[in-house]
Formats: C-alpha cells, structure tokens, sequence
C-alpha cells in the first residue's frame, strides 16, 4: 500500500494549500446559511470524505500534470530503456529483482518492451480517467436533459422516450463496447489505414456514452415526477414562466445533489469500464499508454513477473475505494437526513 | 400465471427483434462496407465482390435483415454453405454455422455465471445479514470493510493474483479450465471454482450493503415487532419474517445485474483463458467477424431476457402478495 502513496504524495501541498484557502472565509458566521453551506459544513467534518476528496484530486491532477510529471521524474512512457539499456534478460523480463525497481526507475521497467512503469502508469491514468471524465459528462449531460424533459412533459413523450430507454437497457452492455468500438473506428479510418489515437478515444467515449446515461436519465425522471406538481412550481407556472425557465430555475436545483452523487458514482464505473475494454484488446492500442493496457500486460507476464501487476492494480483499487467513499460522504453531506 | 408468461414472452420477442433491428442497422447499414471490413488490408476487388454475393449484401438492408431473422426460425441456404434451423448466418473466418459454435460456448459461460452468481449471493446476502444481525457492532464493520473491498477490486487485477497464489504457489485450486459437465463432471468443477470466486468478489458489496439496509428495514416493520412480542425466538424472526420481506428486492437487484454477470464473465473468461462466449466475442471482434459478433450480441440479449422472465416468476413463490 505504501509505494502509490508515496508516488501519489508529491503534489500534495499544493492541493492541500488551495482547499485551505477556500474552506477559511464563512467559517466564523453565525447566521444565514445557503444549503451548500450547510452541505459543506456538514462534509469538512467528515474526514474521511476529505482524505478522499484530496485523494480523487490527486488523480485528477496526476491525469492533468503527466508530461510535467514525467519531466520531472525524467523518463518518459515511450522510450524503450529495457531494451536500450539491457535491463532486460533474453526472455523480455527485467533482470534487476521486483520488477526490475531502481534509483532511475522506481516502479521498474515493463517487461518485454521495457518502458518505464511509473511514466506508464501516470500516461495511463491520463488516458483512462480522461476517456472517463467524458463519458461521465457527456452521460449526465444527457442523462439529466432528458430526464428532465420526461418528467416535466410527460404523456407521449414520457412513454417514447422511456421504450427507447428500455430497450438500451436491454442491450448486454459488455458485449455492446466489445462489438461496436471497432465499427465507430471504422467509420472515421478507412480499411488499413493509420488510426490516430483520438479516433480510438472518440469511439471509446461515444459507446461507453450511448449506453451510459438511461440510469440517471430515469432517476432524474423520477425525481421530476415528484416535483413537478408542487405548490412552488405550480406557482411560477401561474406567473407566467417559461417552460425553459421552469425547468432550470425551479427543478433542476432540486436535483442537482442526486445528480452529483450519480456523478461520482459513475466515473470510478467508467474508469474500470474504460480499463476492463482496453484489457480485453478492444479498446486503446500499445503503444498508447492505457490503465487497463497495463493489466493485459501484467496478466500476460505475472507469473515471471508479478510486481508488474501490483502498481496499476494498487492505484486502481485506492482510485476506486476513495471515488466510492467520496461519493458516500458527498451523499450523506447533501442529505442532512441520512445517518450512518 | 399463464397469461404473465404469455404477456412477459411476447414483451421480450418485441425487445429482441428491436434489438437484432439495431444491431443489424449499426453493423450492415453504415457507411461502412462489412466486405471491407471483413476483407482486412490485403483486400482485392473480387474478394468484395465475392463477400457481397455471400453475405446477400447485394439486396436492400431492411429485406436483408428480414431474411436473417426468418433464417433463425427456418434455417438458410447460403452461397457458402447450409445454415440449419437456429440460423445465425455463417462465420466469416471458418463459414461454420454461427449457432454450433455458440452451443459449444455457452456451457463455459453459463457456469460461470450460474456458479459465480450462486457465491455471490451467498457470500453477499450471508455478509448483510450478519452485518444487519450485529448492526453497530464490529462485526458489522468489518463485514462492510470487506464488502468495500470487494467493490473496489477488478477481475482483471485479483484473477492473475489468485492464479498466482492458490494454483501456481499453493496448489489448492487449478487455474482454470474450460468446463465439460457430461464426460469430467468433477474436473468441471474443479476448472470453474477459482474464475466463479473471482468473479463473485466484484458483486458482494452491492448485495451485502443492500441487505444490510433492508434487514434493518425490515426488523422495525411492526408484523415482525409483532412476532417478537409473540414470544419468538429472535433468530426464527429475523431468517423466516425479515429474511423472507427482504428477499424480494435482493432478486429485483439480481435481475437488473443480470447484464453486469455477463459483463464480468467476459472480463473473467479472458482473464482465466476461457473460452466462452465473451471470449468467442472479442476474437470475432478483432478478426471482424461480423456475423459471429452480432450472433453472440443476439445470443446475450436473449439469455438476459429469458433469465428475467425466468426472476420474475419467482417472485411469486416467494411474495405471497403478488399474483402473476
């Protein structure tokens, strides 16, 4: 456990230094709280949703900083150091002892094409938690306007929309990536041509997308379904407000919390998604660093090599852990009603 | 009962034809050329051609897929060969009928999830009703600190893990192999226990947190208040009174995850070099076996439907209330 915190502990202070300077102001008030700031409140208490919260930053700023972070660090995720510097033996592994871990690489060299694993893994992390951060966006996006539309409009709508969704849900989702990413590749790369890296992210991010967002869609609706015909609501309608502006001003505030908490529960989902396509072959390509590369990777040399497999697995499940605890306590802070 | 089933099975005949109407749209209509596709970079123009006449891609698409689907019910004569009854279309890559290699598959599949789901749930609804049992204690901590642990981990990281300690260190398990229950029933088993473990690790939490809550639930309804003031035993209570009010939506939840236990079979089967269904569909993927892919994406749809069907009449054995 000792190693990702370590790697993961640099940029620490500056993330530390920034929520410090936001939480300080309204801390002596006595009166007059907006609910954010009772939600707030209520979350700096909990600290093990704060440790998290600077955890998930700290990934947030790992994806964001790579290339300083590998400059930094001084390797970088496409030099081949195993083979040019023959720290690997003939069979592709590395020849130092626990993954082939030195002063110059820290995680050790991977094996067989012998790259540096800790700029692997912070490339990796950048490729996945930003495929991701789209889909999740793209998906709550869509999943809260269409949400909103259902429950607001109702009727004929309502039911279209919820027979189109129906039968999405239907799908095996799995076997839908698996299948279409390539066809979405396809479209933009002709037969045999060269595939630019993008292309692959952009496909990734439309299937995952297309297939995301039902679940929120329909929580949104009901949540709408509940509020629409309040006395608050009513009374705007009276007024003379527009459709438009009934839905942004009156109901999406009531529902901005669930959709928070759905957000933050989704994108550790995406992430492993994300990961699980790329180590089924589907989804990104060496030598594009990838999460879940790494995995299909370390499960093809594990048995020769196991400290290999440990560092994307470790940062995935302390990625996870605090993306699900986070969710948790931003739950409970929004709700003052939930007690644990 | 009868007219559920009826009702439940024309619902599902519905989804399914929509759903082959998508996929067939999404693979045979876009401006891509399956015949490209199919053909990779060494690609000569009669070999299009030759595809094409194959695949019937010569006629318009809406007859094109009428013609697969009548086929599944009638079998086809293709160009390249004959296609009996379950007619899926024939693979490109061996133009083997589609349906013979999915029946070839599916057992390795099925027990993995039938094995996988049958741990889970165990191990799951087992950690929630101990942590609802000894709610507030240490029990209940630690029962939901594993669960928490179970949700964070993947297949694709604790399975080599595993095959590394309980099959190549220890011995205990084998590693894994593909299942053939008619001829080795005992080496089936032993072949499909570790991926089954594995897979189930993933699902614990989310059964384990939602029994605890609905046990909990549960217990302060006022027909089990009212039992206990009978003078029952608070362990009959909670299995035959609260147990039985919470199994109700632990098989809701079960039915909705039906689509996750395929997606983890997948994952599982390529983790463990299985060869199941998941696996069948990522090779017909990178070979772009198109007929291949869409007959195993129809395949899934379809076990996901009829196993739904299947949970809902469950129900009514185990909510008196309900009447199908």
């Amino acid at each position: 456990m000792s190693v990702p915190t370590q790697a993961a502990g640099r940029p620490e202070p500056a993330a530390g230094g920034a929520a410090d300077g936001q939480g300080g102001p309204g801390r002596a008030r006595f009166a007059g709280r907006s609910p954010r700031q009772l939600a707030w409140a209520r979350f700096r208490r909990d600290k093990v949703g704060v440790v998290c919260a600077f955890v998930v930053l700290l990934y947030l700023l790992i994806a964001a900083c790579a290339p300083l972070i590998t400059k930094l660090y001084g390797e970088n995720a496409y030099t081949l150091y195993g083979q040019d510097d023959n720290l690997l033996n003939s069979f592709g592994m590395p020849v130092k002892p626990n993954g082939g871990m030195d002063g110059t690489h820290w995680f050790g060299v991977e094996p067989l094409l012998g790259r540096d694993v800790l700029a692997l893994l912070v490339y990796g992390i950048r490729t996945s938690l930003g495929i991701a951060v789209c889909v999740t966006v793209l998906s709550v996006v869509v999943g809260v306007a269409v949400g909103l539309v259902q429950g607001y409009l109702g009727g004929r709508t309502d039911y279209v929309v919820g027979r189109a969704s129906d039968l999405m849900m239907a799908f095996p989702q799995q076997l839908f990536f698996i299948a279409f990413t390539p066809v979405i590749v396809a479209l933009f790369v002709k037969p045999g041509g060269q595939e630019p890296t993008w292309i692959r992210f952009t496909a990734l991010v439309l299937v995952q997308f297309v297939l995301g967002w039902m679940a929120l869609g329909r929580l949104v609706r009901s949540q709408v379904l509940g509020l629409r015909d309040r006395e608050y609501v009513e009374a705007a309608r009276l007024a003379g407000a527009s459709s438009v502006r009934i839905l942004r001003q009156e109901l999406l505030p009531n529902i901005w919390s669930t959709v928070l908490v759905q957000a933050t529960l989704l994108l550790p989902v995406n992430v492993t998604a994300e990961a699980g396509l790329s180590f089924l072959g589907v989804g990104m390509q060496t030598p594009t660093p990838d999460w879940g590369l790494m995995f299909q990777d370390a499960s093809r040399y594990f048995q020769s090599d196991i400290t290999y497999m440990f560092f994307p697995g470790i940062a995935m499940v302390v990625f996870v852990v605090a993306f699900n605890l986070l969710g948790d306590s931003v739950r409970d802070a929004l709700d003052p009603r939930t007690v644990r | 009962m009868l007219r559920f089933l009826v009702r439940r099975v024309l619902a599902a005949v519905v989804i399914l034809v929509l759903i082959s109407a998508v996929t067939y749209v999404l693979f045979f209509a876009l401006p891509i050329d399956p015949a490209q596709l199919s053909c990779g970079k060494s690609c000569t123009p009669q070999n299009i051609a030759l595809i094409h006449r194959n695949l019937g891609l010569d006629k318009p698409v809406p007859v094109q897929w009428w013609d697969y689907v009548s086929g599944v019910f009638t079998g086809r004569h293709l160009p390249l060969g004959n296609c009996p009854a379950p007619c899926l279309g024939l693979s490109f890559t061996n133009d083997t009928p589609i349906w013979s290699t999915l029946m070839d598959r599916f057992p390795t599949t099925l027990s993995l999830g039938v094995g996988g789901a049958a741990i889970f749930l165990t191990v799951g609804v087992g950690l929630g009703l101990l942590s609802a049992w000894r709610q507030g204690r240490l029990t209940d901590r630690i029962a939901s600190a594993v669960s928490l642990l179970g949700q964070s981990v993947q297949i694709y990281f604790i399975g080599p893990l595993a095959i590394f300690l309980f099959a190549d260190r220890l011995g205990w398990l084998d590693a894994g192999h593909d299942p053939d229950w008619s001829s080795d029933p005992v080496g089936s088993l032993s072949g499909v226990i570790l991926p089954c473990l594995v897979m189930s690790v993933i699902f614990w939490s989310n059964y384990s947190r939602q029994t605890r809550s609905l046990m909990i639930e549960q217990l302060s309804e006022e027909h089990v208040r009212t039992a206990r003031a009978k003078g029952m035993g608070s362990a009959y209570v909670f299995f035959r009174y609260a147990l039985r009010g919470a199994m109700g939506p632990i098989i809701t939840i079960f039915g909705i995850d039906l689509g996750s236990i395929l997606g983890g079979t997948v994952i599982t089967e390529s983790t463990f070099g299985l060869h199941g269904l998941g696996q069948l569909a990522v090779s017909a993927v990178l070979g772009t076996d198109l007929p291949m892919e869409m007959g195993v994406m129809l395949f899934g749809a379809t076990a996901i439907v009829a196993f739904n069907i299947l949970i809902d009449a469950c129900y009514a054995f185990i909510d008196p209330r309900i009447r199908l």
